[in-house]
């Protein structure tokens, strides 16, 4: 430790940082399991830089055609194009090459997934008010973002799984009105499948997109440095305090462990489950498709609505076409994501709340949020499982078609359903006697020096959790 | 503990890996030592140094008043002393709007321009047909109710000139009238990109004559010109014209009756300006 105290000496010497060294080690951190959950998105990212390093060194983004002579029998002697075969050798011949590969693609899948969980978290609670609403804002926007850093990852084998996902990115992208055919032209360079769109994929995934996320998660961490963390009301917490323990040691070590725990997990999944196993798929072949065909997890709800959208969708104005996959693939993926990025400015209009918030709400203190919010996450699971329909069909000996009509019923009834329940149950949660914030005041009756009579809150012996009082009933 | 297993699961891996490496050994092994190291630094953290809950006001929040006003009085005064040199101002930004302006046209450069391509295959009249395994198609060769996959003659595998080849019976064909000398033989012929969103079709149903996309399930009715029947696909499979040359090989009487693939705005428009039929 002797070693640290110098080096933070000479460090001070020449920039004077220990003023804000000290401000930060002594800084306190709320606690609450559900904050982890961030944490671990941050740290699947990391793990995401690191293997990715590593599997650059071996990639070949080109669509050059070589023939296959490595170790995989069933391939040999097969054309296919450089990108593929470099990623086949990356599975089969460099050493800890498909361990690496594995890792990376498992911590991409539970990157976003934990991106996601951490979003339903804070939305839930109601952290994203005011002060926060900026980085709720920020934070979809990394949301996205791993979005397109997963779909570009995903096309880079050009395996025949991946080609069918960049053949429909680029027919949605095709489908928009008036400019469609050059934004489509642009951006995978020629009419699909340009050989130059896995330069420009490989350019967006290992560059352009890292960096904005890179850029995206300072801005998002730095202003819950500088907001610092919510908390849950309880004894002894107030709009105006913060909680918690404090960054070293306590804090900060806890963190250090939680990384190691998520590297360490992701390493098991990528070792032992497979994921991605394109010799399986085999080389891209612009003549075949691969059945099923199913994207990542996070893009299945897209999937969904392109495959329950009826084709009715597709109408000409004055001539043009607007084509079919426009409005399922585009416009209501469009509206959700609007939805969702301005939540904070929409429930501002709606409640009139313009009051800075610190302490959390539990969901069933806002009902109306609580079921609206279920009801989204209603929607994206049927259409996440209408996304696979085809092999949902044939897992339960069904017809497509039949299950089609099932999900287009359920898409329909099921989100007011689940809305509506989750309204009643909230409030009747919320009426109930024991609810802690609500919980009548304990009072006693104290005889003051001038002979009358005071009211006061009783104390409640330590532990077994003092009345709460709302915020609001706060001075 | 938790630390030794770490020590002993790292070694373990480089053993592993210098043996020349087993995938799911060494991720079982990362994951022990990796998650060794979690536990123990969590362990630690919980038992050595008991949790200390502190207190402390917030300091977020909007600034102090008179930060607030000194910020915005500066910002005021700044903006008068420019505002005194209007004509100045407006040639900057002038300036930085031609230049914003030419800095879009690298963009151009990203991509060639749409042109004809999107309603263009290589399909030419006289053109034979070539199937996967590359031979040409001759009329009698294929059985009745039979399915494959034909290209252009000079352009085996291409993206956009692929099509199905389907023989039925002449009989049960209800092709629009001005279709019908297309199928000589019972042999029909559909572009293979379907009008969704442009996966190949690779089912053919033959008990209902119905070619379905195994993407989104859209199905298409052979015998009428591959209407679309089901599905979210709008548009009928362009079809190849076909009919038999002098030495019995099926050959194209041109492109396909219209532009293949997912839809977009200009698709019954033609290309502008290239006299290329909208078709
Ligand atoms: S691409 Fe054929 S159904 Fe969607």
């Amino acid at each position: 430790m002797k070693l640290v105290r110098k080096g933070v000496e000479e460090i001070d010497d020449r920039v004077g940082g220990a003023s804000f060294l000290k401000r930060s080690l002594g800084k306190v951190f709320p606690d609450h399991w559900a904050f982890m959950l961030g944490e671990v998105a941050l740290y699947s990212f990391v793990l995401l830089v690191l293997t990715g390093v590593f599997l650059t060194f071996f990639y070949e983004p080109s669509t050059r055609e070589v023939t296959y002579d490595g170790p995989y029998p069933p391939l040999q002697g097969e054309q296919m194009s450089a990108a593929y075969e470099s990623v086949m050798r990356i599975s089969y011949e460099v050493r800890a090459g498909l361990v690496m590969r594995q890792i990376h693609h498992w911590s991409a899948l539970v990157f976003v997934a934990a991106i996601l969980v951490h979003m339903l978290r804070v939305f839930f609670t109601g952290a994203f008010r005011k002060p926060r609403d900026i980085n709720w804002t920020v934070g979809f926007t990394l949301l996205l973002l791993g979005m397109g850093a997963g779909f570009t990852g995903y096309s880079l084998p050009d395996d025949l799984l991946s080609g069918t996902g960049i053949r429909i990115g680029y027919s949605a992208l095709l489908s928009i009105p008036v400019i469609g055919e050059w934004a489509a032209f642009l951006f995978f360079g020629g009419e699909y499948p340009a050989p130059a769109f896995l330069r420009r994929f490989y350019a967006l995934h290992i560059m352009i997109i890292p960096g904005l996320l890179i850029g995206a998660m300072t801005v998002h961490l730095m202003l819950v440095w500088r907001q610092k963390h919510t908390e849950f009301d309880g004894p002894g917490r107030s709009e105006h305090t913060v909680t918690g323990t404090r960054l070293w040691p306590n804090y900060g070590m806890k963190a250090l462990g939680l990384m190691f725990v998520v590297f360490g997990t992701l390493s098991l999944l990528g070792g032992l489950f497979q994921v991605n196993p394109i010799w399986l798929y085999g080389p891209f072949v612009p003549y075949s498709a691969s059945s099923p065909a199913q994207p990542d997890w996070y893009m299945g709800w897209i999937e969904g609505l392109v495959r329950l959208a009826p084709n009715w969708t597709e109408f000409s104005v004055f001539g043009y076409l607007v084509a079919e996959p426009f409005i399922p693939a585009v416009v209501l993926p469009g509206i959700f994501i609007t939805i969702v990025a301005l939540w904070p400015v929409l429930e501002r209009r709606f409640t009139g709340d313009h009051e800075m918030h610190n302490l959390l709400q539990r969901p069933r203190d806002a009902p109306i949020r609580t079921a609206l919010g279920v009801a989204g996450v209603t929607i994206m699971a049927v259409l996440t499982l209408a996304g696979s329909n085809d092999v949902l069909a044939k897992f339960l000996q069904i017809e497509v078609d039949t299950l089609n009509e099932v999900f287009k019923w359920l898409l329909l009834l099921a989100p007011p359903a689940a809305g509506y329940l989750t309204y009643r149950i909230c409030r009747e949660l919320r009426d109930r006697d024991e609810h802690p914030i609500r919980r009548p005041r304990r009072v006693r009756v104290r005889w003051n020096a001038e002979g009358g009579f005071d009211d006061v809150e009783d104390d409640a012996p330590p532990g077994a959790g003092s009345p709460g009082t709302r915020p609001e009933e706060r001075v | 503990m938790a630390f030794s297993l770490a020590i002993l699961a790292g070694l373990g891996l480089a053993i592993v890996y210098w043996r020349g490496g087993q995938t799911q050994i060494e991720g079982a092994l990362l994951a022990v030592a990796l998650i060794g190291i979690g536990g123990g630094l969590i362990y630690w953290s919980k038992q050595l140094m008991p949790p200390a809950e502190v207190t402390e006001p917030r300091h977020t929040g909007p600034s102090a008043d008179e930060d607030r006003e000194a910020v915005e009085g500066s910002l005021s005064e700044g903006e008068e002393r420019l505002a005194r040199r209007t004509l100045l101002g407006r040639l900057l930004i002038g300036a930085a709007g031609a230049l914003g302006l030419a800095a879009l046209f690298p963009i151009r450069s990203l991509g060639p321009s749409p042109g004809d391509t999107l309603y263009r295959t290589p399909w030419r009249a006289g053109m034979r047909l070539r199937d996967e395994t590359g031979r040409l198609v001759k009329v009698d060769e294929l059985e009745q109710d039979s399915f494959t996959t034909v290209f252009p003659e000079t352009a085996p595998g291409s993206a956009d000139g692929q099509a199905v080849l389907i023989r039925v019976d002449p009989s049960a064909l209800r092709l629009p009238a001005d279709r019908a000398d297309g199928a000589p033989e019972g042999y029909v012929c559909y572009s293979k990109v379907c009008t969704h969103l442009g996966c190949p079709i690779g089912l053919y149903l033959a008990a209902t004559h119905e070619l379905r996309c195994p993407c989104h399930q859209s199905t298409f009715d052979v015998l009428s010109g591959a209407e679309p029947v089901y599905g979210p696909a709008a548009r009928p499979l362009p079809q190849l014209l076909l009919e038999v040359d002098d030495d019995d090989y099926l050959v194209a009487q041109g492109d396909f009756t219209g532009p293949i693939g997912p839809g977009y705005w200009t698709i019954d428009k033609g290309p502008e300006g290239s006299g290329v039929d909208p078709l």
